[in-house]
Order: structure tokens, then sequence, then C-alpha cells
């Protein structure tokens, strides 16, 4: 097969990156982008999102160019990521062109005068040639960056993203290290500003991070072997030590971040919970459920119905008892709408069960069923969870008095929702072991051959329709408890999407992987307010790549691992 | 075969709790139908209207449904974008034409005010499919069934929410076409030309779309990759490009179906395309999905029982304000059909086989 030219190549990488870049200018994430730092006075979010584009089409060029070419030149790379990240800047400043001539923003709302003075970095168009230059400069450190040697580049990667990663999160650190007392407030004014680390900040962390990878290089070999030569006694203490350090981290992160931070905290356990429900539905089962906000909506209503002392309140009873109800009415619930779709397989699943989760969610917002769930109103004044004993209920929209600790703030209900979300881990992880979870894994492999085995597909499907229910209605149960009130509107297929998506990345059938999911899907978005406008377009596109690139996720089960690897290791390919 | 008590019971509860379904469903119909004639509440008149509304909305869903079909039939995957492909057509179109209403374009040739923001929105939609295509599915080729639906799921809110991006959350106006206001009088029923013109346009593209896969050597090469595609390809069919050409295809049907539900409901946002495209998903499968006369079928079907159904049945069983569950009955349609006849009216068993 004759090869492609190496530049032609990179000219089409260019083109690509090109297209990116505009992509993001238009999508509105560099406008708004712009407004957080990386580093302050220096680089900002929006110019830094750019400038990757640009470092990375060099890369990539760079990359094809060692693919291509059988004997390469160091040199060859460097052109090719010359001429990739030189024809992304040179579009994106034919963008600023071609703005400063015809109204574009009659069709995209973005491309507005703001862009273009971010673009050209408030000179006018007349200076419109920087952008080039800036991207001819990049590509070419694209390009050097893969020919640098590991030991090099890896601490370097290393540093950069943690100094990223700790700009993003600056706001956060920042007010945990204030509330510390004067000393850390100090130091926490000298690295991180208002919006991003400060330069010294960022001179620090990058600093800091390549001499610990470096250490790690050299020393981390033996660190590893020394631990795995202690005594069996000596590793299970330093393995109780890390888990008495994790849970007093959770235990007091709350404590010292204030409510939002909690209620964040919170918003990831519910998904956690609703994570592992679907877990046992699709990662174990391999029934992609669309319709599991259903579950979800069952068990919030039921609390909310049971102890609401708005005017759709039924029982007034506490949320002790009303949970457990909940819990066992969403496992009713899966049962009803699990026997009918037994015998549906793959995607037909997925969309009947999108139908039931539409209808369920249609059917509550409705005036037919209002005398019944407050319709468009949604169901108020929930009962919040009592230490103690109540006082009988009084009359409508009173609440009852708690005669001990109520759990109202989020702080509070932070400790129930964790306190859940371990429990049905350790649920989870039991089942997974069990012979019923094992016959989860071998109805998600082939139905007709698990049949054939032995396994009673009705009852195993139900099961797990049960059980994933279950956990939902659990979420469902303290979400309703955690916001107060109901609304038929935030049962929304999103919601769905927001579960499968974050089992999706943190790997199917895993349940660490679980975890990982909803602090990255659901925590970062929630506590950078930037990103969590372009929420769901960073999920599509997080879907997409997974699939293509990672379909095991980020933190893959065993057997999964196995699975998808297992032909490779046959091949003898080294994983 | 060894089958405890505890299994057989299972199996009885099983089957009993699908007839009660069927009967619940059969029953609530029938009592509400009744009930509805009886009180007389609305005149002949306007259920013709309901029905020539139901027409036209179902010819849209109709052309929506093709190109789910069409993939379907060669890739068996659900393309989930669909109807995010059919949202891009409809700013397309919406795009084209209020520039074409500002020179007055529009008042001046109608006829061609109308196509030519069809043609418009179908080329966009079909480039726009065809990198969707190139980009999320293509490479997931040969993966189990879940890992192309659930890119797809990423390729649909992808395109909602970089058009939320592009465009705003906004909701737009699409520009008025003057010679569609008001009624024509057909047989002394009154009914809106803007409807007809939709259900005639709908028809006329259905009529290309089955030519071409009729008649054309496409056409002949898509039905033989949906067959076989390695048979297709050792008779020296391009596989890929057949493929691609039936996503365009496909995505360029549901760009007209775009500019046409825009013309009816006038409104155009960048989350207008969840909710027919499932529609339109209900529709393929109702008619038999992977079957193209099926589809339209399924449309028409589906558009006619929405349109009447929340006045014909849900009024007579009391049921206030019937029309906001008018969704509810396109899904309860989807999920019926899926449960007691996936083959759809006119097609084969394909859901739980022929993975």
């Amino acid at each position: 097969m004759k090869k492609e030219n190496f530049l032609w190549s990179a000219v089409k990488t260019g083109l690509i990156f090109g297209a990116i870049a505009i992509f993001l200018c238009f999508v509105g994430m560099v406008e708004v982008f712009s407004k957080r730092d990386v580093i302050e006075e220096i680089i900002t979010l929006g110019q830094f999102v750019l400038l990757a584009t640009m470092v990375s089409a060099g890369l990539v060029a760079s990359r094809q160019t060692s693919s291509l070419l059988e004997k390469n030149t160091p040199v060859s790379n460097l052109v090719a990521g010359l001429v990739a990240g030189l024809l992304t800047g040179l579009i994106l400043a034919l963008l600023v062109v071609i703005g400063a001539q015809i109204n574009l923003r009659a069709v995209f709302l973005n491309a507005s005068p703001a862009l273009y003075k971010l673009l050209t970095f408030d000179k006018g168009v007349g200076n419109v040639w920087i952008l080039p230059t800036i991207g001819a400069v990049a590509g070419l450190i694209g390009a050097a960056y893969l020919l640098l040697p590991q030991i090099l580049s890896r601490p370097i990667t290393r540093s950069i993203f943690f100094v990223i990663f700790m700009a993003l999160f600056s706001g956060l650190f920042r007010v945990i290290m204030i509330n510390q007392g004067a000393g850390m407030s100090r130091a926490a004014k000298y690295i991180f500003g208002q919006t991003g680390v400060t330069s010294p900040g960022a001179l620090i962390f990058f600093f800091g991070v390549i001499l610990i990878t470096i250490f790690w290089d050299f020393r981390g070999k033996a660190i590893q072997s020394g631990i795995a030569s202690l005594p069996k006694g000596g590793q299970l203490s330093l393995r109780v030590i890390a888990i008495i350090v994790i849970v007093l981290i959770i235990l007091l992160l709350p404590l010292a971040s204030g409510p939002f931070i909690a209620q964040v905290i919170v918003t990831v356990a519910l998904f956690v919970l609703m994570g592992l429900g679907l877990n046992i539905t699709l990662g174990f089962a391999g029934l992609l459920d669309l319709g599991f906000v259903a579950f979800y909506a069952i068990g919030a209503y039921t609390v909310g119905l049971l102890t609401s002392y708005g005017p759709f309140g039924l029982q007034h009873i506490p949320f002790w008892v009303a949970v457990p109800i909940a819990v066992l009415v969403s496992m009713g619930a899966g049962f009803m709408l699990g026997l009918p779709v037994l015998g549906i397989r793959g995607d037909y699943l997925a969309i009947a069960t999108l139908g039931f989760g539409e209808i369920v969610r249609l059917l509550a917002g409705s005036d037919f069923l209002a005398p019944f769930f407050g319709g468009p109103q949604g169901i108020i004044g929930i009962q919040k969870p009592c230490l103690g004993l109540l006082e009988p209920f009084v009359k409508v929209d009173v609440p009852r008095i708690c005669n001990g600790i109520e759990l109202g703030k989020p702080q509070d209900i932070y400790y129930i929702a964790v306190a859940s979300a371990l429990l049905i881990a350790f649920a989870a992880w039991r089942l997974r072991e069990s012979r019923l979870g094992r016959a989860w894994m071998s109805i998600r492999e082939d139905e007709d051959v698990a049949e054939a085995l032995g396994v009673n597909l009705i009852q195993t499907k139900l099961l797990a329709y049960m059980l994933g229910a279950a956990m939902a209605g659990l979420g469902g149960a303290i979400f309703a408890t955690l916001i107060g009130s109901i609304f038929a509107t935030s049962m929304q297929l999103l919601v769905s999407i927001n579960v499968v998506s974050l089992i999706i990345v943190g790997g199917m059938g895993s349940i660490p992987g679980v975890i990982v999911g909803a602090i990255a899907l659901i925590g970062l978005p929630e506590l950078l307010r930037e990103i969590s406008e372009f929420r769901y377009l960073l999920y599509g596109m997080t879907l997409i790549i997974m699939m293509i690139t990672k379909p095991e996720g980020l933190w893959p089960s065993q057997a999964t691992r196995r699975e998808l690897h297992h032909a490779e290791v046959e091949a003898g390919v080294k994983v | 075969m060894r089958t405890s008590i505890g299994e057989r019971l299972l199996d009885l509860a099983v089957s009993g709790v699908l007839w009660g379904f069927r009967v619940l469903l059969v029953a609530g119909i029938l009592i509400g139908t009744i009930a509805t004639i009886r009180a007389g509440k609305y005149t002949s008149e306007q259920w013709i209207d309901f029905v020539v509304f139901g027409i036209s909305q179902g010819s849209i869903y109709a052309l929506i449904a093709l190109g789910y079909t069409m993939v379907y039939g060669i890739l068996r995957m659900i393309n989930f974008a669909h109807g995010d492909i059919f949202m891009t057509g409809a700013f397309a179109g919406y795009f084209l034409a209020t520039w074409l209403n500002g020179t007055g374009f529009i008042d001046n040739n109608p006829v061609l005010g109308l196509v030519i923001p069809i043609l418009f929105a179908m080329i966009v939609a079909g480039g726009i499919a065809m990198l969707v295509e190139r980009i999320a599915y293509r490479p997931l080729r040969g993966a189990p069934r879940l890992v192309p639906l659930i890119s797809a799921i990423g390729a649909s809110f992808f395109l909602e929410y970089a058009f939320r991006g592009f465009f705003g959350p906004g909701v737009y106006a699409y520009p008025p076409i003057k010679a569609l206001e008001g009624e024509w009088n057909i047989l002394g029923v009154g009914i809106l030309k803007v409807q007809v013109v939709v259900a005639i346009a709908a028809f006329i593209m259905m009529a290309i779309l089955y030519f071409i896969v009729m008649f054309t050597k496409v056409g002949k090469a898509m039905r033989a990759v949906s067959e076989s595609k390695d048979t297709a390809a050792l008779m020296g069919i391009d596989v890929n490009r057949i493929i691609v050409s039936t996503f365009a295809l496909g995505a360029a049907m549901a760009g007209a179906a775009g500019v046409l539900y825009s013309l009816i409901y006038r409104q155009v946002g960048f989350f207008m395309g969840f909710t027919p495209g499932i529609k339109a998903f209900t529709a393929a499968v109702l008619g038999g999905i992977g079957n193209i006369p099926g589809a339209m079928v399924g449309g028409l079907v589906l558009g006619i029982f929405e349109s009447v159904g929340p006045s014909l049945f849900l009024e007579g069983l009391g049921i206030p304000r019937p029309y906001q569950l008018k969704d509810a009955i396109a899904f309860t349609m989807l999920v019926m059909i899926l449960l007691f006849r996936p083959s759809g009216i006119l097609g084969e068993r394909i859901t739980t086989k022929k993975a």
C-alpha cells in the first residue's frame, strides 16, 4: 500500500484541528472559559483550551509522521507539527478576518465581538497574525514533546495536568484552607487567586509534581517491593490505616467545606446509589434500562406522599419508616415493569424502558393524576428526618416538631446518603460474587447459553430489575428528603442518561467504577460552573470517545477487563 | 425438562400480567370511545380536523421513521441521534428561510420559498449524519450491540448541546409563508392549508425515497447490503459507501421533515428532535422495522392515533385535559407494540432473534 505524504497528512490534521478550534469558539466554550484563569494574569482557561488544541494538532501530526515515514528524522516530525499548528492558527485567524467583514452573529450567537477580542488579544484585527504564530510555536512544542524521552515527558505531563486541576478547583481549596485559620489562610492567598492559581502557586505545583514524579520513577519500584515484602500483618495494618484515613476524610469533609460542597457530595452520593442500582441491571445483567429514572421517581414520590405535611401527605410517618416502604414500593415497581419487558432484548429493551420512564413522568405531572401527585405543582413540605420522637401531625402545611436532632441540613443528609451508598456498595459487591451475580453475568454474555446451563432467565432478570429499582428508589427517597419537595419535571430522561453515562465512564459492572464515574460526571460539573454549562455536550463526547477507545471504562471490573483483552492475550500481544 | 412449581407459578404470573395489560388497554380504549361518542361533545367536522392534523403530523413521523428503518435494516442498530439530525435540518431550514424572508423572496415565490429551505435542510442534515457516522459509528462496526447504541446516545446529546451552544437555548419562530395561511374548503370542511401542503410534500419525499431504494443502482445495493454485508461485498459492492449513503439518505429525509415540522409548529429549538425522534422510532417499529412501506404506514397510524386519541378515548374516561397525555399515548403504543407484536404491522419478528 502506498503511504501518504507526511506533509499532506499534517495539512489534514491541521485542518481538522482548525475545525475543532472553530467549533470550540462557536459553541461558546472559549468565551465562557475565558472568565476563569489557569494561571492568574498569564493564561485564561479559554486561551488554554485553544492552545491545547494547537499543541494537540502538532502532537498528532508528529505521531502520524512517525508512523508514515519508515526512517523519520526529528526534523520531519517538527515540520509536520509546525504545519499542523500553523494551519490551526491560520483557520482561527481566518475566522477573525471573516468575522470582521460579515456578521456571523446572525447565525452563530457566540461569534460575538467579545470572541474576536479574545482571539486578537484585544489588539484589533490588524494584529491577527499573532494567532498563526502562536499556532506554529504550539505545534512545534507538541511535535517536540513526542520526541522527548519518557523519563522527561511523563513528569511534565503530570505536572501540567496537576496545575490545571488545582486551577480548576482553586475556589474550593481556597475556601477550605481559609477556613483553617490565619496561617493556612495566608498560604491559600499566596497560592490561589480568585479565579485560578497565582504564578508562584503554579511554579510550586509544577516543580513539586515533577520532583515527586522523578522521585517515584527512581524509588517507586523499591517502595512497592518494600511493601510487598512486609509480613502479612504489616500489609494488613497498612491497608487498615488507608481505609481509616479515607473514612475520616469522608466524615470530616462536609464539616471543613461548608454546606455548598456538602450538597454537591450528597448529589454525588445519590448518583452513586442510582449508579450501583443500574450497575446491577446494566453492568451485571447487561440490560440497558433508559427508564431508570422511573424508579427514582417512584421512591421519591412514595417518601413524599408518606411523610409530607403538605396538602398531598397521606400518612405523615417518620422518614425512617417511609424509606424502607419506598424501597419496597420501588422494588415492586421494578417487578411490574420488569415482567412485561422480559422477552425483549438488547436495544429494543432500551427504547421500551425509555418509553416507560417517559410515561411515568408524564402521568406524574399530568392534571389527570394531580389529585394524588400534585401534578405540575408537585409535592412540597416533605418532613426532614428526625433522630428522636416526632410530635403528632397537627394540620396541613405545619411541619411536625422533632424532639431530638433534626437532620435537615445538607451536611446531615450527607451522612445518610454516604451511609446508604456504602451499605449498597457492600451489598452490590456481595451480590456480584454470589451465585446470582454469576448468573447475571452469564446472561449478559449469552442468554441462550446461560439458559442451557440451567440459569432461570425469568427469575434472574426479574431480580436484576427489582434490586436495581430498589437502589434507585432509595436514591429517590433521600433526594426527596434533601430537597424537601418533588416535581415531576425533575424526573427527566436526562437523569437516566446521567446514570448510564457514569456507569459507562467508570466501567460497566465495576463498583469502584461507579464511584469514580459519579465523582467525574456529577461532582465535577457541579463544582465547576463554567463546565456545567457544557455538561451534556461533554457527556455526549465522553460517551462516544469511551465507546471507541476504552469500552471497559476508567476503572473496569476484573471480568470485563479480562473479556475485552482476552483476544490480545491469546494472540500473545502484551497488554 | 425439570421445572419446579415455583417456576411454573412465575411463568403463570408473567402471562397473567401480560394478559392483564392487554385487557385493560382494550377495555380502556373501548369504554372511553363509547363514552366520548355518546357524550357527543365533538362535531364530525372536528373529528375530520383531528384526522387531517393526524395525517400531516403522521406523514412527518413517517418521513423521520424512514431513516430509522433504513439504518436498522442495514446495520441492525438504533440510530438514537436520528431525532437530532431532524433538528439540525430544522435549524438549517430556519436560517435560510429567515434570510430569504428578509429579502422578500418567499412572498414573491412561495413554492421556491418552501422548496429551497427544504433542499438546504436535506443537504445539511445529510452532511451532519455522514460526519456522525464517520466519527461515532464506523469505528464501532462489529462491536457488541450495546456499544454503538451508547455511542449513538452520546452523539444525540452532543448534537443537541452543540446546537444549544451555537444558537442558544431559546426557541426561534419559523418565518410565516403567506401563501400557506388560511384554509381550503374541501367538501364543505375547512382544512388548514399548511397541513395539506405538509402532508403532500411528505408523500412526495417518501415516493422519491421509495423510487431510489427500489429502482436505482444505489438502492439495489442498499437492499443487498441489508440482506448480507459479506455477500454484498463479494458481489463488488463498496459496503462502507452504501452505509454512508444510507445514513445520508435517511438523514436527508429527516432534514426535510424538520422543515415541514417547523412549518406546522412554527418553532425551532435545540431539544425539538427528542420527542419526534422517539415517536418516529415508534412508527418504524409499528410498521415493522427494516420495512420501508411499513415505516410510512406506521407513521400515519401513529399520527392519527395521537391526534384523535386524547379526545376519543381519554376524554371518555373522564381524564381532565387529555391533550397533556398526547405523548403518553405514543409512548404507550411503543411499549405495547414492543411487548405484543414486536414484528409490527408489516414486518418480521426480529426483537428477540436475528441479532
